[in-house]
């Protein structure tokens, strides 16, 4: 378990260093967007239309936050439920999406879109959404405003701490883990 | 006869706004309790350092800035009602539906409601999901509870056979809660309703999830129940954010109502690390 200082836009060199286990810390621009966003997103690009971002490179996140109070960029912001993205993230890795930071299981599609084009999943920790939130510098919304904390926004982060999940070999942190824990349980 | 009882339900919405309000930023102190002696228990150097984020996670949520989690979660309310009360200065839902509102709005929570099919937001978190019982007495007790999607995307109803019995239940709700995995934010806490009909269980099941975290049931039969799916689970080695490590759920709670002849509802609802709840009794 190797620990990681990288920051965005990642390339392939960042990316086939990292082995899932790892502990990632990521600074610079992610790029948030849930369902509806996704759903727009492709959509853009079955128009043959440009997306509200240059994906190359970027990580998505896959949140949506609560409201930012006066004087803050943004609220609680801890990942949502990943395998919801599951139709639309091998289509947004092939155009040159990097990461993706969520929580929970994606499908094998994504496993081996993450292996075919050199893309991570990092998992986040579910429920520690303040203090991710009192993490993010700076929080702007891009694209879709009409879809409240569905919008996408672009954030800037600092040394988000972040587990390497699904890696660029096939494996799955998740499994492993699991296997590694499983049968240990004792009251004593 | 016994006398009837005015509550305003002026009252009652104060009371959902501030029940709204402080669940959001404050853990019920059962939950952290179990979590801190799990931590004890834990040996996995991961879960052990996810669990140190959720402790700081409820400290920077104390503060009353942040919420414990970003989905705030769907207002559900659980109103057992005296049936000597009697509402006055209007409509008792409207009342909490305005609570809720302007609890949402002014609490900087997010506004998680919207149309099922079209997902347009509708921007006020509303309505809120209110189970009503009329029960002895002249009080009007309210549970408020914010309910996460992660979490309750996780939950089923499964009609069982009879046939299935103790070990059958048993063996679904572990084996759903494992596939479940990551995905509902573990720790978990996990409430279960057998028997009733279809929308009992679903019903008992999520209320299950709001008895102090760990207490065995009253009835030795589902207390041990209980403590057979806890310790399963717990074995599945999935762990705090799912990774890995021994804890993986922080009580399992069964209620139980008898059922028709020819059925075995079931009903599994998952509460993540983050299961706000508060009551009063007004
Ligand atoms: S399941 Fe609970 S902790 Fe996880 S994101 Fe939803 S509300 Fe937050």
């Amino acid at each position: 378990m190797a620990e990681y200082k990288l920051t965005t836009p990642l390339t392939d060199e960042d990316i086939i260093k990292l082995k899932a286990g790892d502990v990632v810390y990521l600074s610079g621009v992610v790029y948030t967007a849930r369902d509806a966003a996704h759903m727009r997103m492709v959509k853009a690009l079955d128009e043959g239309k440009e997306l509200p971002f240059d994906i190359k490179g970027q990580v998505i996140y896959y949140v949506g936050p609560s409201p930012a109070r006066p004087g803050k960029p943004i609220g609680s912001a801890g990942p949502t439920t990943s395998y919801r993205m599951n139709p639309f993230a091998p289509r947004l890795i092939a155009l040159g999406q990097k990461g993706m930071i969520g929580k929970g299981k994606m499908s094998d599609e994504v496993k081996q879109a993450c292996m075919k084009y050199k893309a991570c999943y990092f998992a986040s920790i579910g429920g520690a959404a303040a203090v991710v939130g009192s993490a993010v510098k700076e929080a702007e919304i891009i694209a879709y405003p009409e879809l409240g904390p569905e919008a996408v926004r672009r954030l800037v982060v600092e040394d988000m701490p972040l587990f390497v999940c699904y890696d660029s070999y096939g494996n799955d942190l998740y499994e492993m883990a699991k296997k590694e824990w499983a049968g240990k349980f004792s009251l004593a | 006869m016994a006398e009837v009882r005015d509550v305003s339900v002026k009252d009652v919405e104060e009371a959902i706004y501030k029940l709204a309000l402080e669940a959001a930023y404050h853990l019920p102190e059962d939950i952290l309790e179990a979590e801190k002696k799990a931590y004890e228990r834990e040996k996995s150097p991961v879960a052990k350092k996810v669990l140190e984020t959720i402790f700081k996670n409820v400290e920077v949520s104390a503060q009353e800035e942040f919420p414990l989690c970003q989905d705030t979660g769907l207002a559900v309310i659980f109103l057992e009602v005296g049936q000597d009360v009697h509402f006055t200065d209007g409509y008792l839902v409207d009342a909490i539906n305005r609570g809720v509102e302007r609890a949402y709005k002014d609490g900087y929570l997010r506004k998680s409601t919207c149309h099922p099919l079209t997902r347009e937001n509708y921007g006020n978190n509303l309505p809120a999901i209110v189970h009503t019982f009329v029960v002895p007495g002249d009080k009007v007790r309210i549970i408020f509870d914010a309910k996460g999607g992660g979490s309750e995307s996780m939950s089923k109803v499964q009609m069982m056979k009879p046939a299935d019995g103790r070990d059958g239940i048993i063996k679904t709700v572990v084996d759903w809660v494992i596939e479940a995995g990551p995905n509902p934010c573990p720790p978990v806490i996990v409430g279960v309703g057998i028997g009733g009909d279809f929308e009992r269980a679903a019903v008992m099941a999520k209320h299950a999830t709001l008895r102090k975290v760990g207490e065995p049931s009253p009835d030795p039969v589902l207390a041990e129940m209980e403590q057979e799916i806890y310790e399963k689970i717990n074995n599945s080695g999935i762990g705090p954010a799912g990774l890995g490590g021994l804890t993986t759920c922080l009580g399992v709670h069964i209620e139980m109502e008898p059922c028709h002849i020819a059925t075995l509802p079931l009903g599994i609802n998952i509460a993540c690390h983050v299961n706000r709840h508060k009551e009063i009794v007004l």
